[in-house]
């Protein structure tokens, strides 16, 4: 069958985008989506091979050679739903999924050309079904049961849907005043419209799910009152990796230094690009330098650029090879003018008479054998001190597990890192309690911390139904 | 939504409010703070809580018209609804038998050391008090402490009513013996507080207000250095050691975005100072 075809197109269909020299001063979202025309070309460009690589890829396991046959057939529909069985956060797995590390990096075609561009097609699918409406699934007759998620993030909305359509009655408790977790805090608009999220918010809470703002679990109740005072049958945390870390070097809280968590949520979840018209300010400087080589750096750097920075130098201390963040998203960086600076760690920052920050000293640094994660380790160059003129600093080093939950529940196990400790469903070492997405595994990506969503919501499932 | 039940001036510019609020009333305890956010465009507003009514259902707080979102609350009326309140954040004073408290508050935090001294009074406590404002139109609450404090001072910036300054607890320091002092209010107070009781090595506590965005550890603008340690005032606080703190990088960090804010207000009442919020 595939060598009835003539021949393979080596090139995918690229998708469009606003040019860099007009995006680079707006918040709009940077790719702008396949059309229908170029979605078929690019599906038809799949194999259909009788054992695909792709879905090994896959952290959730969608059945992608399905999902596009269907689309080339132009039965969306269907296509929408294959996805579906999987996956609940399409619109947003299709723009923020590494996929060249996931699906794409196994797709055969992949080793005489472009792989199939998997995730434009799940957007394309996605962003077709949002403009239609969604539909709402019938839901299973009510169990009686109860469960409390907490955290409205890409866990707690997926094992919230995945609940509500099983029967069961859903609270989501959110601390923020606004759900969608990193989605609206961390990741930005011209990245991720957070209209794309108020959409799958909004899907949610018509499957019957409360959605409780401004309740963060730990202060207003613990997990313990609300499985015994407040009438819940089982709680699943899903509270994510909020936690900013600092570098812990002198000068560090001078004025104009942020962590990558107050630049982003000041931007993307008050929206002080928009300030005085929203109430929330961020002072934006002519030098911006960003610490760190992750894609949160990357979200940092392209914010401060749209803010108006005259020069934004991203600071690295391996090199670029090293660097977490996803290539195509480097390279938005880069066409935007984003500059970067590698092998070169800060070691103190230099403040003026206001206390703001105006230089910063690094040292070079040399990569030597690689250390336990298999990147090669970075080595300071002794006497290889260098200033850099700057005045605003955004530290995007990592984020680590919010602690306010495991500080606050007696007996639930915790690893040294503050993760929560589950098995492979997310169960913990407390009854009817489960846990899952960055606040078990440490910053991770959203499609994996949906997948332990699922998991978590057939277990919490199976739990209650076996209860009495 | 949150409705406002009671909206009262009590000084000039400094209102109080009660707010139906079942659930923080339920869990609120001294020393905790709130969230105030007014509308969808709104910032998100730190504000300490200074009183809950666990029957009734309600939380009160009062707070000074001083920036855009202050001013906006003041235009609210009983009735009115405020779009969002989190809370309660922070960690619980601690509230026990220490023997002999001196308590000093300043400004609009002479509203929740109410708080503390009814429950500190319960506790089996002695309390001396100070309350202190720039000047003596912006006493408030001071019946109230009075009544639950066995001794009682009253200072102002300008000698206008008490003492002029806190210059006069050098000699209550010297005579009497002190097991605790707390102390809320603006920074240049609590630096000044902390000054005077270091010598009697008396352990003091302050209430630090920092800047802060998310107000539950995931920003770190309200980073303080306490001890040499960076703390969340968020999360660590709002209280800590006030003998640790570095209140002068406080002062500097509290000030990083004050030409914004004046913008904002400035804007804000040019385009006719209306409670807007859509």
């Amino acid at each position: 069958m595939a060598e009835s075809k003539p021949k393979v197109k080596k090139k995918a269909v690229p998708i469009p985008k606003q040019p860099p020299e007009v995006r680079k001063r707006n918040f709009n979202e940077v790719a702008l989506g396949y059309t229908e025309e170029q979605a078929i070309e690019e599906a038809n460009r799949c194999l259909q091979c009788p054992n695909p690589q792709c879905v090994k890829g896959c952290p959730v396991g969608i059945d992608i050679p399905a999902f596009i046959r269907l689309l080339r057939e132009g039965k969306y529909e269907e296509g929408i739903r294959k996805i579906k069985e999987k996956n609940s956060l399409p619109a947003v797995c299709g723009r923020v999924c590494p996929q060249e590390e996931q699906c794409q990096k196994y797709c055969v075609l992949g080793k005489v050309g472009d792989p199939v561009s998997i995730g434009r097609l799940e957007r394309f699918l996605a962003d077709w079904e949002r403009a239609r409406g969604f539909e709402i699934p019938e839901k299973l007759p009510s169990t009686g049961k109860r469960v409390a998620v907490i955290g409205a993030g890409p866990a707690g909305l997926t094992v919230a849907a995945d609940l509500a359509k099983l029967g069961h009655e859903v609270v989501i408790f959110e601390a923020l005043h606004l759900p969608g977790g990193v989605l609206v805090y961390g990741i930005p608009e011209f990245r991720l419209p957070k209209s794309i999220v108020q959409a799958e918010v909004d899907y949610i809470k018509k499957l019957g799910v409360e959605l409780k703002l401004g309740y963060l679990i730990g202060r207003i109740y613990t997990i313990p009152e609300l499985l015994k005072e407040k009438g819940f049958d089982a709680v699943f945390i899903g509270t994510g990796a909020g936690l900013p870390q600092f570098l812990g070097i002198p000068g560090e809280n001078l004025g104009g230094i942020y962590s990558a968590n107050e630049f982003l949520i000041r931007v993307n979840l008050m929206k002080a690009y928009a300030f005085p018209e929203y109430d929330t300010p961020i002072r934006i400087g002519r030098h911006v330098v960003v610490i760190g080589g992750g894609n949160v750096a990357m979200d940092a750097a392209r914010s401060a650029l749209r803010l108006g920075a005259e020069e934004v130098c991203v600071v690295y201390r391996r090199s670029r090879e090293e660097m977490p963040a996803r290539k195509e998203e480097i390279e938005n960086a880069e066409e935007e003018g984003v500059i970067f600076k590698f092998l070169s760690a800060p070691t103190r920052f230099i403040g003026d008479n206001k206390g703001w920050v105006k230089q910063m000293e690094c040292v070079r640094m040399e990569l030597g054998p690689p250390d336990e994660s298999g990147r090669r380790r970075p080595v300071v160059v002794k006497g290889s001190e260098f200033l850099m003129d700057t005045d605003t600093v955004i530290i995007a080093i990592g984020r680590t597990p919010n602690p306010i939950i495991q500080q606050t529940t007696e007996g639930l196990e915790v690893t040294k890192w503050g993760t929560i400790v589950t098995d492979e469903n997310g169960k913990t070492s407390l009854e009817g309690v489960y846990a899952g997405g960055d606040i078990v595994t440490g910053e991770a990506t959203v499609i994996s911390a949906m997948g332990a969503g699922k998991r978590a919501a057939k277990a919490i499932h199976e739990y209650l139904m076996s209860k009495k | 939504m949150y409705e406002i039940l009671t909206a009262k001036e009590i000084a000039p510019k400094i209102k109080l409010f009660e707010v139906y609020a079942p659930e923080i009333a339920e869990k609120a305890k001294p020393g905790q703070f709130i969230m105030v956010i007014i509308g969808e465009k709104g910032e998100r507003v730190p504000l300490t809580i200074a009183g809950y009514n666990r029957e009734k259902g309600t939380i009160t707080f009062v707070f000074n018209e001083v920036g855009k979102t202050t001013k906006q609350l003041g235009l609210m009326k009983e009735g009115d609804r405020i779009w969002n309140i989190t809370g309660p954040l922070g960690r619980p004073s601690d509230i026990r038998y220490f023997g002999k408290v001196l308590c000093v508050a300043g400004g609009v935090m002479i509203a929740p050391m109410l708080l503390q001294v009814k429950a500190l009074r319960e506790a089996g406590n002695t309390l001396v008090t100070v309350i202190g404002a720039r000047i003596k139109s912006l006493l408030i609450f001071k019946d109230e402490i009075k009544a639950l404090s066995h001794k009682f001072y009253v200072a102002t910036d300008d000698g206008s009513e008490g003492y002029k300054g806190l210059d006069f607890l050098k000699e209550i320091l010297a005579e009497e013996k002190f097991d605790r002092c707390i102390a809320m209010g603006p920074v240049s107070m609590l630096k000044t507080v902390c000054d005077l009781t270091r010598p009697f090595k008396i352990p003091t506590v302050v209430t630090l207000m920092p800047l802060m965005v998310d107000a539950m550890g995931m920003c770190g603008v309200c980073r303080v250095n306490v001890g040499g340690k960076m703390m969340f005032g968020c999360v660590d606080g709002p209280e800590f050691d006030g003998h640790l703190v570095d209140f002068d990088e406080l002062v500097k960090r509290q000030r990083m975005l004050l030409p914004e804010e004046r913008l904002s207000a400035l804007l804000w009442e040019l385009g006719g100072g209306k409670l807007g919020g859509e």
